[in-house]
């Protein structure tokens, strides 16, 4: 989680993710934030996050976020 | 023909309920957008309207693009403004401007006088309860000359302020033939239209519906996050024509969609603004069989000057050229003594080079200058400040930029502009914004007490999204370069440490 939260912080310093729970609804994360995010989650966890899962439910928190990493490298494994 | 308006009568005879402008909200035919225009042009006429910049600020949609053939019914020009270009770049184009009318809706309400504006605000809704008065919009319509300006569009500029290019009559009138005809757009195509309407970007599609009786979609943008739903969006509509920003199509391309969902109607997609990856256009085209065109222009230059249509495989590491010249312009290259040349600094030259800046004489007299090469009569040419070269196969390359203007997720952002506005912040001693090409991470440098989360939070007051830094490194002094100037290449570093 600690390095999902650095992932974050260092797209947007400015945001509490800890807490914010509408990090897509709040307009938070800009669009095209999410390639980079992605690409940056895909090579710190070494997961693919497959297409159809990049839906604002899963990516309005860090938690629904790191729910979402956890979900995936289970499958994987 | 004077204006492109004289399309749009067309359109009203050829099919007066087809859609021309669909949003979230409403579907626009082209008898709706005629009638909208007419009615809010003579609304502009009676209220004493002419030969004036009138700033329209509503959300992005049908009715704001109905609202801009409205201003020009009213012998105007537009300046286009959405509360997403951020409160600080919106007080300046205020402040530049200074218009008498705004044309607005409620997205505007609640920021018009904090962004300094002191004229009259005409809500949409009530000048399109107004009924039409022919005799004042065929008087104004005569009035109207080509070589009149259409709109103001706003570009980021070195010192913190936007320059306002200023857009012709002719110039859009040109651009229609030649953009169209690059496209080949027809009256069967359905445009998805990703550009926000503060941008020239977002004439080429109104263009298409004008001229070609195109119907063109506006893509929600918040579906710019999920490209499962954009796809499904584009099928869903039946999107054939796509004329998008490169980091739009590759949010597709990137993040393996293709897997889940295609595109089923496209028969092509341009691309523009700045450098497509190789290896995303050939994910996108192992994908989807269509035309794939990528075009080059400035603002200054009346949307799109150039295009290549993608005709062969490329390597990673090769260049996607630009190809050449729309009919009607001229591309040249001039070297380091002032000749004409295979590699250089990318001139333009045609009726596409728009007026100049507005209220800003200095910075127009450094871009809008006697064509090098005719030493005979006064002819004034654009120089971009891009570099470009003559491949062996003769067609032109974009080889990157003079100075440190950039182009980030479609918007031209000149760094001095971002350092600028963070100098601006208390607390903040000394700014140094970098773009990291690589990563394509627009970051940022400072010397001051402020923490990064309190300058970022300023920042984002002041700042339209893609100009704010995703990387921000605080330190306790700016790298400095042999001759005293900040070193950006060394400050870049200072990102990743």
């Amino acid at each position: 989680m600690e390095k999902l939260l650095d992932i974050l912080r260092e797209l947007h310093p400015e945001t509490d993710f800890e807490t914010e729970t509408r990090l897509v609804d709040g307009g938070i994360l800009a669009s095209f934030d999410v390639v980079m995010l992605i690409t940056r989650i895909e090579e710190e966890f070494g997961v693919v996050i497959p297409a159809k899962e990049i839906v604002p439910k899963n990516f309005n928190s860090a938690a629904a976020l790191f729910a979402l990493i956890t979900r995936i490298g289970e499958q994987d494994d | 023909m004077k204006t492109v308006l004289e399309y749009l009568s067309a359109r009203q005879s050829a099919g007066p309920d087809r859609p021309m402008f669909s949003d979230e909200r409403e579907t626009l035919t082209a008898e709706d957008v005629a009638l909208r225009s007419d009615r809010i042009g003579s609304a502009l006429i009676m209220r004493g309207a002419s030969r004036e910049p009138v700033l329209v600020w509503m959300r992005r949609g049908g009715a704001m693009i109905a609202a801009f053939f409205g201003v020009w019914k009213a012998n105007c020009f537009y300046v286009p403004v959405d509360t997403e270009m951020g409160e600080s770049r919106i007080r300046s184009i205020v402040e530049r401007v200074k218009p008498r009318f705004a044309i607005v809706d409620e997205s505007a309400d609640a920021l018009l006088s904090a962004c300094g504006y002191t004229g009259e605000a005409l809500d949409a809704s009530t000048l399109l309860s107004e009924p039409a008065d022919p005799d004042a919009l065929e008087t104004a319509g005569k009035q109207t000359l080509d070589s009149d300006p259409a709109y103001l569009v706003f570009t980021s500029g070195s010192t913190g302020a936007p320059k306002g290019v200023v857009g012709v009559h002719r110039a859009l009138i040109d651009y229609a033939e030649q953009i169209t005809k690059t496209l080949r757009a027809t009256d069967s195509d359905v445009f998805g239209m990703q550009a926000p309407l503060y941008v020239d970007a977002c004439m080429k599609e109104i263009l298409s519906a004008l001229k070609c009786g195109s119907s063109v979609v506006l893509v929600p943008k918040k579906l710019f996050m999920t490209p499962v739903p954009l796809v499904e969006f584009l099928n869903a509509h039946r999107v054939t024509a796509l004329c998008w920003v490169v980091p739009a199509l590759t949010l597709i391309s990137a993040l393996h969609t293709f897997d889940a969902v295609v595109p089923q109607y496209l028969k092509t997609v341009a691309f523009g603004s700045e450098v497509m990856p190789p290896k995303q256009l050939s994910v996108w085209r192992a994908h989807v069989k269509a035309r794939y065109l990528n075009l080059y222009g400035p603002t200054e230059c009346t949307g799109m000057s150039c295009f290549y249509e993608v005709d062969r495989d490329f390597a990673d590491d090769e260049r996607i050229p630009i190809g050449r010249a729309f009919d009607n312009t001229e591309i040249f290259l001039i070297d380091e003594n002032g000749r004409r040349s295979d590699e250089g600094e990318i001139f333009i030259r045609g009726t596409c080079v728009c007026h100049g800046y507005y209220r800003d004489p200095e910075r127009t007299a450094k871009a809008f200058v006697q064509n090098p090469l005719n030493p005979d009569y006064p002819e004034t040419v654009y120089r971009t400040g891009d570099l470009g070269r003559i491949n062996d196969r003769g067609e032109l390359e974009f080889l990157g930029r003079r100075d440190d203007q950039i182009k980030h997720m479609g918007h031209r952002i000149e760094l001095g502009e971002l350092e600028a506005a963070a100098k601006a912040v208390a607390g903040v001693d000394a700014a140094c914004a970098v773009f990291d090409r690589e990563r394509s991470v627009l970051g940022l440098v400072y010397t001051g007490a402020i923490e990064k989360a309190a300058l970022l939070s300023a920042l984002r007051e002041k700042l339209p999204e893609y100009l704010l830094p995703k990387r921000t490194a605080q330190t306790e002094r700016l790298p400095l370069t042999e001759n005293g100037k900040t070193d950006r290449k060394a400050a870049a570093l200072l990102l990743y440490r």
